[in-house]
């Protein structure tokens, strides 16, 4: 059974010039123990997802209609004081900036005891074992005398490193990481994406992994879902999606990344942006931009379609079979 | 230099340096006995640019690589060493009167297009203030015909010159500042990460267009990212820099294909390789150390797989070793 099932899930941001409707008809599953990337450009609406499912939808911005269900139940709907004992011991969260996820005025063990005596029936000198053990587990030297440091006192690869210590602090079974290593340098984020990876692996927990970064999706996830305006374009095994991408948008944006194998003279590029989410066009929200557009996509909107390996949100693969969800 | 080139490089670098003086106020350097405290930026960076090249400069935060791009535009005056534009002492004319001429010869390209342009200029002010400010033009409907020029150069339309920055996404912004910049028919244009702000197939765009306009009109490029994939798809020569040095500075393909010092090693390897689905690595340990109190040495040591006690204590040359100029011990005496 699938660890968290999204089923046709919309945002939306009610305004006083209408309701903007930020997350259109999102649905994936994530199972046990996987790595799924959420990858997009600016306003795709990934971070969006992760925020939706961590229950930290900044107000106005609200679940309109859908379902997430964790372990089989709905957590779409609890109310604050429920969400709390979702938040930290089911579902861990890592946000882009370390430094800002940390609170300055208290030491990094006293961040991690709180959670770990806030989720667990342990005692103080329990907990303490524990946030130690789980600072070793991160990769922090001599745990015993760092567990007493501000944040400040450390580098930030070393503060993301406590970050993912407190996501994993109460044994969460999944966690939502939203582009944990953008703010740091090439060689610290290749150390951060394999402790990530490793340490989830250890402990058992699934990774929704949220990136623009194509390289980091394609070393370390299992399945990556395409995000464009707000929808899905396309989900499948890693390896299918970069190799033969179905959707034309993946396609495009692929071959719009710089390779470090092959001379090109000039890179492919989609023309144009993305919309606004106030001015989402009619049909296949990519057809304005498409490279293999037809009458059908300016006015009818395609479900996820099986294409090979993956699905994807393209009328091209409309005669392979009819829509399917999740 | 050993042998004098035929044709003298458009652009030359010599042991360029910029340190900041970061003491703490002159009450605290009293009271508490502290000493004046100095940040080597960059120092002793030497490199040459060929017209119609691009140079690269890579490194991780806090290597000093923008403070170079600033040094070449005259935003800062270097402590020590000096840049030949063409020939001439670029620093020494900056002062005098004669700078304002060399600067239009020079232009630059920002990282953050949102911060670059300013928000209550329309576009028409802001690509047509370096041709007033350098005298180009006065007349207010030949400016009009040059600003539509440029922003068609840059693939806008002229009609967008009445907009405000904010009507534009990411990518056009960017390619405001780039109509900007050759505003002034510049020969040498330094960009400071001008695509490190932008999704991946706007990014693919403003490439493009740097790189048409590089052949059309002969431009020369001092391009700065941290990006490895993408300085391997604009360069010619690649400069890989570590708390203010040049490590190692060699054609796109060979440092590419066989980098040689350990640095460069590590950076290639830590790129995600797209391809290469679900490949594991051991990662280089370590961070970059604080410049305020850099290692002694070779300051890559404490993170070097082949250190030994000579790079804990001396500091390596940049030595040419067959074209590829190189600061390592270890290479030099043979052991990579």
């Amino acid at each position: 059974m699938s660890l968290l099932q999204v089923r046709n899930l919309v945002v939306e941001f009610p305004g006083r010039r209408g309701t903007l409707r930020a997350l259109d008809d999102i649905s994936f599953d994530i199972a046990p123990g996987e790595i799924l990337g959420v990858v997009g450009e600016s306003g795709a609406g990934k971070s969006l997802t992760g925020a939706a499912i961590i229950g930290l939808l900044e107000p106005p911005g609200r679940v309109a209609s859908g379902q997430i269900l964790l372990e089989g139940q709905r957590i779409d709907n609890l109310d604050h004081a429920a969400m709390r004992h979702i938040r930290g011991r089911k579902i861990g969260a890592i946000f882009q900036d370390p430094l800002t996820s940390l609170n300055p005025l208290y030491t990094v063990g006293q961040q991690l005891v709180e959670t770990i005596l806030a989720h667990l029936p342990v005692s103080a000198a329990e907990a303490r074992a524990r946030a130690i053990n789980l600072l070793q587990d991160t990769g922090i030297s001599a745990p015993e005398q760092r567990i007493d440091h501000y944040p400040h006192q450390f580098s930030g690869g070393m503060r993301q490193r406590v970050v993912i210590a407190l996501a994993l602090a109460a044994e969460p079974k999944l966690i939502v990481a939203d582009e944990p290593t953008t703010a740091l340098d090439v060689s610290v984020q290749a150390q951060i994406i394999s402790l990530l990876k490793n340490v989830c692996a250890q402990h058992g927990a699934a990774v929704m992994l949220i990136t623009h970064d194509m390289g980091v999706i394609a070393e370390t996830c299992d399945r990556v879902a395409v995000m464009y305006a707000g929808r899905i374009a396309e989900i499948g095994p890693v390896h299918e999606v970069i190799n033969m991408p179905a959707h034309p948008y993946t396609a495009g944006l692929m071959a719009a990344i710089p390779d470090m194998t092959q001379d090109r003279e000039r890179l492919n590029q989609i023309d144009g942006a993305m919309p606004r989410l106030n001015a989402i066009p009619q049909g296949c929200a990519y057809n304005p931009r498409c490279p293999q557009v037809f009458e059908r996509c300016g006015h009818e909107r395609p479900d996820l379609l099986l294409a090979g390996a993956t699905r994807a949100a393209c009328w091209l693969h409309a005669k392979d079979q009819q829509g399917v969800t999740a | 230099m050993s042998a004098t080139p035929p044709k003298s490089p458009l652009v030359q670098a010599r042991d360029l340096a910029m340190s900041f003086d970061v003491s703490p106020p002159w009450l605290n350097r009293v009271l508490e006995r502290k000493p004046r405290q100095y940040l080597a930026a960059v120092d002793g960076v030497s490199f040459e640019i060929e017209k119609g090249k691009t140079l690269a400069l890579v490194g991780e935060s806090g290597c000093g690589k923008s403070t170079v791009a600033r040094l070449l535009v005259g935003l800062y005056a270097p402590t020590r060493g000096d840049f030949q534009f063409d020939g001439l002492d670029a620093h020494g004319i900056f002062k005098t009167a004669g700078g304002l001429k060399l600067r239009s010869r020079i232009q630059m390209i920002f990282q953050d297009p949102y911060a670059s342009l300013n928000p209550r200029w329309i576009v028409e002010d802001i690509v047509g203030e370096p041709l007033i400010e350098h005298g180009l033009i006065t007349d207010k409907d030949q400016l009009k015909a040059k600003v539509g020029d440029l922003l068609k150069s840059v693939g806008l339309s002229p009609l967008d010159m009445v907009k405000y920055p904010h009507q534009f996404s990411g990518g056009q912004r960017q390619r405001i500042s780039i109509a900007r910049a050759l505003a002034t028919e510049p020969e040498f244009l330094v960009c400071d990460e001008p695509t490190s702000a932008l999704d991946v197939s706007v990014q693919a765009q403003v490439l493009n267009i740097m790189k048409d306009l590089q052949r059309s009109r002969g431009l020369t490029y001092l391009f700065i990212s941290h990006n490895l994939a993408v300085v391997r798809h604009v360069s010619d020569q690649v400069g890989v820099m570590y708390l203010g040095r040049l490590v190692e500075l060699a054609d796109k393909h060979t440092l590419f294909d066989s980098p040689r010092h350990p640095y460069t090693r590590m950076l290639i390897d830590a790129i995600p390789k797209m391809h290469d689905t679900g490949r594991a690595r051991t990662p280089v340990q370590g961070e970059v150390p604080n410049p305020l109190n850099p290692p002694t040495g070779c300051t890559f040591h404490p993170r070097c797989p082949h250190a030994n006690d000579r790079c804990r204590s001396t500091r390596p040359q940049f030595l040419d070793f067959a074209g590829v100029k190189i600061a390592c011990h270890a290479v030099e005496e043979g052991r990579i």
